[in-house]
């Protein structure tokens, strides 16, 4: 059908931002978002991802900048005529209409010929073929979500939105659907943008990530970039869990520096700090964390002087809380594979751990910023 | 004796519902079981049965032509309250914009005022412009009250209906005026269907505002008023009973219909 | 609420024109007409129902005057008949929400049901049911349980129970509604909270139905201190009410600006009471 854009290629934002009144939901935002990619936004609710989301699907206008899918300003083009589908949260299937119809609508909509044999495909697909006549009242949640997204993908769309949709399943086929998405990208070679504020369905799933916070993006990078290098404490506590320690850089060591945190000299990566000065945040990961006892011999960074505060046994591996002597407790996880006999709470221990896992922040982040997630925040994200 | 009255206690409340029920339905029964009686012109005292007054329904005199404009002004009312108000459902439930809440005022106050007011001003008025009461002053009375009425019904159908689905239908290819046609209408329509239901059974109904605004002409309600003083001639229970059956079977049929729906 | 955040900003107003426009020539003049009617006084040597705008607000007085009893009356006989209504219709919209089942359905198509008769026939049909030729009044008297000169008809009694009957479907149906919303967990958690049954209907049931309560109160009580359908068939001249009075006025007499102040009069009274009962009842949701 005439109307509908033909353009592809990669998705461009260039300076976007939309405000509702005096509340600014994006900022400023820039992002590239390359063809054939899976490229997840990540952040906590009211963070502006949804926002975003919306604006590249065509549901909102942005008040500034312009979005761009390959050479083809689309900013203000109305969301059918965007080659662009959409994979709503609660998926938002059409009540009156089966699953077929379900599915044949857009197709139906641009007036495509051979309906009947694209929405089989897509049913194969998605292994739900069997239910092509039913209404979408009569489905399990996990089936609704595969036919929400076999509704947007038989429609070969430039870019397929995915808003948020795992988020109505429970733990067990949320994993299992993380799999599957995956691998239904990979099949059709659509890109696929995806909205979340749960970090692991994020790292499982996306090829790049952008962290969002207060309507900017925070980071953006592959899984493994932005977990072992974060460059903002939001960053650093939003995935996953960080250690965060108050230092000053007091010298140099050929492709290192010298830090000292609370009288104790560490040894940080130049190429891994993110400070702008001498004052620095040093940030370790929980489980790159050795624990000691105080007469057994470590190399690499050292703390001395910590005593077990609690020990929580996970299975796989045992959580410690290390009571340091500046009045830090700082979170261990470790593996349980070394038959070391699990420390008790009052050992006065060493940590230590190898000096290339040190990362730096800037020292006057609020080592604290993205750790605090209300808990109302992750059942509905609905800006 | 115990489980006597423990069985009492606790079926106490559907015991209740039926004696209510009896009351509701009591005058109903006793209008259909009339329709069969071999009363003549009165109908008062139960005198036999026959089918003679359902063989002939337009027996008494005047009975059809009353029940012919009921119907006519009860389908031009609903035709046009349904239109109407339809429309002001979709702006209020839909759309936001200055002066919503004076619109809800608007809505809210032709139900807020008796129907004898109604009635007495819409007389007042067409006797000051010289138009005599008759057909269409009714029909006009009618469309003014059953308005409110339509807006209320559809604009709760609307608010039930999740606006992701008409974005879901925007993102598929489908311009404005396909999303309303294929999805937004096909949700609402059951709400557009009970209003003009209900519509049509406030309007074929109405006696007050009807006596005021409808001059000489009769209709079903005024006929059976105005013979309730020398009796009610038994066609006028045909036809209320038919009435009673033939609604009853278009809301059975309804309940089942949906139903199939559903589960196909 | 647009919800796209995309649309025509005159949509809504062309949706509303022909409406509100409608409502504007035949809701909003015609009472605007009758507040003109109602100071209008007799033309001095003119036919009957020939009137001039005087802007006689005395009418007012005198139309109220005269008919105080009628409008105590009205007043009186429409919250007796709400009352009783309420009475009735809670438990029954109870039961129909919580104890049918999946008869559920079933239920609330039989309390629609007398709508699909004619009221008109309905009340008759009390009528004649509690009148002297038939089966109640005999039965009672044969057992004395009323005198032989006692009647049912004709009576104060009668009104109000004629309106009662004829406004229960109004009642009981948003009463349904509301109830029906009511999570039965609620209930439960009440229990498990140390509420007795009564406790819990007193503190979580009544309150969370209170819209259906308001706005069943107001559908009954607003056409029954308008109505006069029952008053005429199933009452007497010593139970006529103020709709009695403006219909003869209106047809009978030809008195017009009477007609209109006591109309006027009666919408007011309407539409203070139930201000103040909305907000005493502390919902806003009907308008």
């Amino acid at each position: 059908m005439s109307g509908i854009s033909s353009a592809r290629g990669d998705l461009r934002i260039d300076h976007v931002s939309k405000s509702y009144g005096d509340f600014t939901a994006v900022n400023d935002l820039s992002l590239t978002i390359p063809e054939g990619s899976f490229f997840a936004l990540l952040g906590p609710s009211g963070c502006g991802k949804t926002t975003t989301l919306r604006m590249v699907a065509g549901l909102e206008e942005p008040t500034k900048g312009t979005i761009s899918l390959g050479n083809t300003d689309i900013t203000f083009t109305k969301p059918y005529q965007r080659p662009i589908n959409t994979v709503f949260q609660n998926y938002a299937l059409f009540p009156h209409l089966t699953i077929f119809e379900n599915i044949a609508f857009g197709l139906r909509r641009r007036g495509i010929k051979d309906v009947k044999e694209q929405v089989e495909k897509a049913l194969d697909l998605v292994e739900l073929s069997h239910l092509s006549s039913r209404k979408p009242t009569q489905l399990s949640g996990g089936q609704q979500q595969r036919i929400a997204l076999a509704r947007a993908i038989v429609n070969r769309p430039a870019l397929l939105l995915l808003d948020e949709p795992l988020g109505a399943l429970d733990l067990k086929l949320r994993r299992q659907m993380q799999i599957e998405l995956k691998w239904i990208q990979k099949e059709v070679g659509l890109t696929f943008v995806h909205v979340t504020h749960d970090q692991e369905e994020a790292m499982t799933m996306a090829d790049t990530i952008a962290v969002m916070n207060e309507g900017e993006i925070e980071q953006l990078g592959s899984p493994a970039d932005l977990y072992d290098n974060p460059k903002t404490a939001f960053v650093a506590n939003f995935l996953g869990q960080s250690n965060l320690i108050k230092g000053t850089i007091t010298g140099n060591d050929g492709d290192n520096h010298v830090v000292e945190l609370f009288g104790q000299k560490i040894s940080l990566a130049k190429n891994r700090s993110h400070a702008v000065d001498n004052s620095i945040l040093a940030g370790i990961r929980p489980e790159k964390f050795r624990i000691s006892r105080l007469a057994t011999p470590t190399s690499g960074n050292i703390l001395s002087g910590g005593k077990i505060e609690d020990v929580s046994y996970i299975g796989v591996s045992t959580q410690y809380q290390v009571l340091m002597p500046w009045g830090q407790e700082l979170m261990v996880f470790e593996q349980n594979d070394d038959g070391v006999a699990p420390f008790n709470v009052g050992e006065d221990v060493n940590i230590s751990w190898e000096a290339g896992f040190t990362f730096a922040l800037r020292g006057d982040e609020d080592a604290e910023a993205g750790t605090e997630v209300n808990p109302e925040e992750i059942i509905e994200d609905d800006e | 004796m115990r489980t006597v009255s423990r069985w009492f206690q606790r079926n106490l409340i559907r015991i209740y519902a039926v004696i209510a029920f009896t009351y509701l339905l009591i005058p109903v029964g006793y209008t259909v079981a009339f329709s069969f009686n071999d009363g003549g012109r009165s109908n008062l005292i139960w005198k036999g049965f026959t089918f003679d007054n359902w063989m002939n329904p337009c027996g008494a005199p005047e009975v059809c032509t009353a029940l012919s404009n009921s119907i006519k002004i009860g389908f031009l009312a609903t035709l046009f309250s349904t239109i109407l108000g339809t429309m002001i459902a979709f702006a209020i439930g839909r759309h936001k914009f200055r002066g919503r809440s004076t619109t809800n005022l608007l809505i809210f106050l032709p139900m807020a005022t008796p129907e004898i007011v109604l009635g007495a001003s819409m007389l007042s008025l067409f006797l000051t412009l010289k138009i005599n009461p008759g057909f269409w002053p009714t029909v006009i009375a009618h469309v003014m009250f059953c308005i409110s009425f339509v807006v209320v019904t559809v604009k709760a159908r609307i608010a039930s209906l999740d606006p992701r689905l008409e974005q879901a239908a925007m993102d598929l290819y489908a311009n404005e005026v396909e999303t309303f046609r294929r999805v937004t209408l096909p949700l609402v329509a059951p709400g557009i269907a009970g209003a003009a239901l209900l519509a049509f059974s406030l309007s074929f109904d109405d006696f007050i505002i009807t006596n005021f605004n409808s001059g000489t002409m009769t209709t079903f309600p005024k006929f059976v008023y105005v013979s309730a003083a020398r009796g009610i001639p038994p066609q006028a229970n045909v036809i209320g009973s038919a009435m009673f059956i033939i609604a009853l079977a278009v809301v059975i049929l309804g309940q089942i219909v949906g139903r199939k729906r559903a589960v196909k | 609420m647009s919800k796209s955040g995309i649309s025509n900003p005159r949509t809504p107003y062309l949706l509303l024109l022909p409406g509100i426009a409608f409502l504007f020539t035949f809701f909003i003049w015609p009472i605007a007409n009758l507040a003109q009617t109602s100071t209008q006084t007799p033309i001095a040597g003119g036919d009957t129902g020939e009137y001039e705008q005087t802007l006689r607000w005395a009418n007012y007085l005198d139309a109220f005057l005269e008919n105080k009893e009628q409008f105590g009356r009205s007043f009186l006989y429409a919250a007796i008949a709400t009352v009783a209504a309420l009475a009735i219709a809670y438990p029954l919209a109870y039961a129909i929400a919580f104890k049918a089942g999946k008869y559920k359905n079933v239920l609330l198509v039989l309390v629609v049901a007398p709508f699909f008769t004619s009221f008109l026939l309905r009340t008759i049909a009390w009528k004649q049911i509690l009148g002297e030729q038939g089966v109640v009044v005999p039965f009672l008297r044969d057992l004395h349980i009323i005198a032989p000169s006692t009647t049912l008809t004709s009576s104060a009694f009668a009104v109000v129970a004629g309106m009662t009957y004829n406004f229960l479907p109004f009642m009981t149906l948003p009463l349904y509604a509301s109830i029906d919303r009511i999570d039965p967990r609620t209930l439960e958690a009440s229990g498990d909270l140390y509420a007795n049954g009564i406790t819990t209907f007193r503190k979580v049931t009544l309150p969370l139905s209170m819209p259906g309560v308001v706005a069943g109160t107001l559908l009954t009580f607003i056409p029954a201190a308008g109505d006069y359908v029952n008053a005429a068939i199933l009452g007497s001249p010593q139970t006529k009410m103020i709709g009695n009075v403006i219909e003869s006025r209106f047809f009978k007499i030809v008195d017009y600006p009477t007609a209109a102040a006591l109309s006027f009069t009666l919408m007011a009274a309407i539409l203070v009471l139930v201000s103040v009962y909305i907000r005493k009842a502390g919902t806003e949701e009907l308008v």
